[in-house]
Formats: structure tokens, sequence, C-alpha cells
């Protein structure tokens, strides 16, 4: 399964703007993403809750993960978008 | 019916009611069908996100973004699984979206800072959610589609304070105070308000009311022409209020300093660009109110810094932290008391706490130097000579100007001229002033008669302070809700107030009130006041000796 490991970039985290803007993202690809911190079981990257309920700060690693076809092009787009400081524009 | 009017002017339009929230029944039996159960809280979700999403769709962008990202939370796979296995473990609907909603509630709030800050919205979601599958309408105010009359229980602060003043015409509430903070908030706005108004839950929605909040006055499907009668007067008040302008003075030049109380920025900004010659009162506490830790000196220094700005040169009087009571902190809990009206609140949290006192001091000094703003600090529920000297020393030790204290504890009218002897000046408070001489708790709807500051009782004490403050040759003002109020202004200035400080919509009022009055004037209705045996009695003598070109327009 593809994996991709990715720095928060967002000032605040893994939170409110940030993660609803990941969350509907992972939800387009229509496939099943998850995410993790490096070690820790994965949540799904659809929820909000889990997402922020995984506590991701700035400049801490997250491991995304997800299955099928597209799926190496669907983590890119998802590594680009946590690579950017999403609560800056 | 009628109320209590807490906050002036006419509104006339349809009701509409703010839902309260509602609980889980406590006896909810486990589903005979966890499956037909699972759909039920799953529609009832998708419910609340479709409503939430078409207020987002109608909203401006900040309000967008938060109202797309709580729908996000009632679409939310993990919270409607969690909901599932208490469903399977055998909770009833409601129960297992409450459930659900605590679970991660608890996850967020152990997160800590921005994460915690979110556990607002989902509960939000949560109490939603939990009223849809009972088929009950959400709680809160909904969304106004025209210009409307808000009814409600009472209002949270949080709720008055979102209220879109161009949609609210007025507000009933069956509950809440004089003082409560929905009559504070709504006077801010200048949003005419009625509290105290029994039955008002049972006014159908959509009926037309005419509220009048100066009398208290609610009339459910006025006739045309009672409308009118009230319409003139709304008229007549506000072409009398035209012509008011510039700094307080009785029609002898006698100066009574007409003030603001304020409750951060937005309020500064607001209050700022309005005539009138300061801040009486600015509420720290109203800041720190949804955070979870102590705000650091940077923090605050910004805050206060965009609080003084607006003011120019003219005084800004800060009130030093004032939590407990009704109004806990998070980071400044000292744990539960039996009595926290009468604990370890105010200056007693800071003489515990006194690393808060400091940090907020500092923070101030800063501002005021960066500013150039004429800042005076002041604090809370001070009760003896040595708490204010204490208080004192530590505002000149961080190398602010002028200490003063907040004159709310009987005693400290009592022997205010002990009390003020270290310190610059005095503010009498009066709403927790009424409530510690009357013995009656400022959050007891039904109290409110008892809380009448125009109880001779409260007068006295108000009397004693002033000739306290006159023997120690210091300055007395007022920052409770009383010095908005025409009539009580004229008794408050003929003891020897020398400021007023209230809701900035008040303020031509009151000022045209003492133009058309001279110092001797305010004194005599002084002396009738007290000279009254109950508080309608004071009120009514008042009322009648007072220039009727005052009265005309109350």
């Amino acid at each position: 399964m593809p994996t991709r490991t990715v720095t928060i970039a967002s000032s605040v985290g893994l939170h409110a703007r940030p993660a609803a803007l990941f969350v509907q993202a992972a939800s387009a690809t229509g496939l099943d993403v998850e995410i993790a911190r490096p070690g820790d079981d994965p949540v799904d990257a659809t929820s909000i809750l889990g997402v922020m309920a995984l506590g991701a700060k700035h400049g801490e690693e997250v491991v995304l993960s997800a299955d099928g076809d597209g799926a190496d092009e669907a983590l890119d787009s998802l590594v680009e978008l946590l690579s950017t400081d999403l609560d800056a524009e | 019916m009628r109320g209590i009017g807490v906050s002036a002017g006419l509104a006339y339009g349809p009701v509409v009611l703010v839902q309260p929230p509602v609980r889980p029944p406590s006896d909810e039996p486990a589903p005979a069908d966890a499956e037909a159960a699972l759909a039920d809280v799953k529609a009832a979700f998708e419910a609340v996100a479709s409503g939430l999403e078409a207020r987002a769709g109608a909203a401006a962008d900040t309000a967008k973004e938060i109202l797309g990202a709580t729908a996000l939370i009632a679409r939310d796979k993990g919270l409607l699984k969690a909901a599932g296995s208490l469903l399977k473990a055998g909770k009833g609907p409601a129960s297992a979206i409450e459930g659900a909603v605590d679970q991660y509630a608890a996850q967020f709030e152990a997160l800590g800072g921005y994460f915690a800050e979110r556990v607002t919205d989902l509960r939000d979601v949560g109490a939603r959610a939990v009223a849809r599958v009972q088929g009950l309408p959400e709680p809160g105010v909904p969304s106004l589609a025209e210009p409307s009359v808000l009814v409600a229980e009472d209002l949270a602060p949080a709720e008055t304070a979102t209220l879109d003043k161009s949609l609210v015409l007025g507000i009933l509430t069956e509950g809440g105070g004089r003082t409560s903070h929905t009559a504070i908030l709504a006077a801010q706005m200048g949003i005419p308000a009625v509290v105290q108004v029994a039955g008002a839950l049972a006014i159908p929605a959509g009926a037309l009311v005419a509220v009048d909040g100066d009398a208290g006055e609610v009339t459910i499907d006025p006739d045309p022409a009672h409308v009118e009668r009230l319409r003139s007067r709304v008229a007549r008040r506000t072409a009398a209020l035209a012509g008011s302008r510039g700094p307080g003075r009785t029609s002898d030049g006698h100066t009574v300093a007409l003030l603001a109380n304020i409750g951060g920025p937005q309020d500064a900004e607001e209050a700022g660009a309005q005539d009138l010659e300061g801040v009486g009162l600015f509420r720290t506490e109203f800041l720190f109110l949804s955070t979870d830790r102590a705000p650091t000196v940077a923090e605050q220094t910004d805050i206060y810094r965009r609080v003084f700005a607006p003011f120019g040169e003219r005084r800004v009087v800060v009130r030093t932290l004032d939590a407990g009571a009704d109004k806990p902190l998070a980071f400044a809990d000292l744990g539960p008391e039996e009595n926290p009206a009468l604990g370890r609140r105010g200056i007693r949290l800071s003489a515990e706490r006194p690393e808060l006192l400091d940090a907020q001091l500092e923070a101030l000094a800063v501002a005021a130097r960066e500013t150039g703003a004429d800042v005076r600090v002041m604090a809370p529920m001070i009760a003896t000579a040595e708490e204010a000297a204490w208080f004192a020393r530590r505002v000149r030790e961080n190398g602010l100007p002028k200490a003063g204290v907040m004159i709310e504890v009987p005693a400290a009218a009592l022997r205010a001229r002990h009390v003020l002897a270290d310190v610059d000046f005095g503010s009498l408070g009066t709403n927790d002033l009424a409530q510690y001489t009357m013995a009656a708790d400022r959050m007891q709807g039904e109290l409110a008669d008892l809380l009448d500051p125009w109880q001779p009782a409260v007068l006295d004490v108000i009397a004693a302070a002033c000739e306290g403050a006159s023997a120690a040759g210091r300055p007395m003002g007022v920052c409770g809700e009383s010095g908005g109020d025409p009539l009580l202004a004229l008794v408050l200035t003929g003891l020897g107030v020398s400021s007023l400080s209230m809701a900035p919509s008040k303020v031509p009022i009151v000022r045209l009130s003492l133009s058309l009055h001279t110092l001797a004037d305010c004194q005599r209705l002084a002396g009738l006041a007290r000279q009254a045996r109950t508080a309608q009695d004071a009120h009514d003598a008042v009322h009648e000796a007072a220039s009727t070109e005052l009265t005309a327009l109350l």
C-alpha cells in the first residue's frame, strides 16, 4: 500500500481550517485514505474529528496511506496540501 | 405583558422562539432494532449538517468557514460509528449521540489549546442532533429570514454576543434579570430588551409584538394606534437626543463625566467613535472567558493596545480580572465553593494568584505607555483599607500612575474614607453593591425586586460611600447599570458622584437628563429618594419631581 510521510506546515497544526480542507480533499479522492502519527494506529482521513484528535501540531510528521487506483497521485496531492501553510491563505 | 425593561427603544415585529437545549430522556429505552436506530441517528446528523450548510451558504466569510467546518463534524463517520457502538450496547438514540460527543470532547479537552476550543462546536452539533433525533426543533437562535423579536428563557452570553443587529429587532426573556449578561450586552448593542416577562415563551411563533425596552411593556398583536403611540414617543425621544452633545454637565455647569462600559476591542472601537468622555469600566475578564490557559503578557498587551487606541487622550478605567462566582475561568479556578459570590473572587483571587495580577498590570503599563492613553486601574471586590493599599502598591510598582477600587462591598462603602485614603478614586459597582446590601443573588431573576437599584437601603449605602470619598478628597464614580438610568443618574449626581459609566447607548438620554436639572435639583431629588419608604416610592417621587421635559420621553 502506498504511503507518504509529510511534515505539517500549518502554523496552527492540523486543526480548524487546515483540518477541514484536508478532510474535504481526502474525501474527494474517493479512496480509503488513512492518516497516522508515525508508529501509531491510523485513523480515517475523511473523519474531521479523527484527524483533529490526532493533535498533529506544526512541524510534526504524519504518515498518509491509501489503497486503490490512483492512490499514488491522490497521496501526492494530499502531501502537497499538508506541506502548505493552509492557515496563511 | 410586562417585564423589566433593560435596553431602551421600541421593537415591533414577528416573534421567533429560541429553543432551549434538550437532554436525552433520562429513561430512554434501548432501541428494539439497533439498525433502524442507527439510521435515525444518521438522519439526525445529516439534517443538522444540511441545516448548517444552508446557513453557511448565507453567511459572510469567517462565519461561512466556521459553519462549514461544523457541518463536517455533523457528517463525521467516526462520530456516527461511536454512536452506533453505543446503540449496540443498549443506549437509546439520543443518549448514544450524547455519549459519542462526550467521548470526542474528552479527547479534545485532553489535547488542550486550539483543540479544546473545538469542543464548543462539537457540543453544539451534539445538542442539535439530540433534539433532531427526538423530533424536536434544534436549540439556539435559528437563522432569521426577516427582522424579528427573539423570545427565549434566557440567552447565553455567547448567543447574545453573536446576534446580528440588523435582524434582531428586540429580545424578550422569561428569565434573566436587570443585571444579567443578556441585559448588559443587549444594552451595549442597542437592541431593545425586556427580561422577566412571565408567559413570554407561550407567545406563538410569528405573532407580532411591540416591545418597549424602557417601560418594559410587551403588547401582543397591538392595534395600530398603540404602535403609533409608542412610535411617536420613540420619535420624540430621538429628536430630543439629537441635540444632546458634549461633556456631561448640569444646567448650572456642574460637570459629571459620561463614560462607557466596555468588554473588549470591538466595544472599544464602537464606543470610541461616540460622543462620550472615555471608559469608566473596561471588564477585562470577558477577554479571557474562552481560553483555558492564562493569557501571556504579550497577548494581553496587544488586546489592551487595541482597547486604548480608539480613546486617544480620553480616560480608560480598567477593572482587573474579576473571576469567580458567575464568571469562572478555566485557568484561575480555585475549586468549587459553597457560595462563590461570597468566595475567593476579584481581589481575593488576585491575592491567591498574584502572578495573574502582575502579568495583567505589566501588560496594561506597556500598552498605556505605547498608546499614551489616560489609563486608570481599579480592583474588584475590595472590602478593607488593607486590600486597597495592597492593590495600590502593586499598581504603582508596575509603573501605572493611577489606582482605584470598586466599591461594591457594603463594608468598603461604609468605610470609604479609609479605603480610599491610599488610592486615587472609587467606583461604585451598583449591581454587586445591591446584591450584597440586599443579600439577594444577582443571578436569581425572581429576586429582581430586591435588586432594584432604587431600594432606599442601597441608596443609603451609596450616600455613605460618597460622604467617605468627599472626606478623603477622592472622586467617586458609578459604573453599574444604574448610571445609565436617566432618573437615577440625577439622584447619584445629587449624592456626590462625579462620573457615570454605562452602556454607550444610554449616554445621550443621561446627558439630556443632567442638562435639564441644576446640581441643587439633583440634591433635592436625592433627598426625596432617600426619604421614600420603598423602592417604588423612591422612583415615583423622583419621576414626579423631575423635569417634565425629561419624563415626557420616558
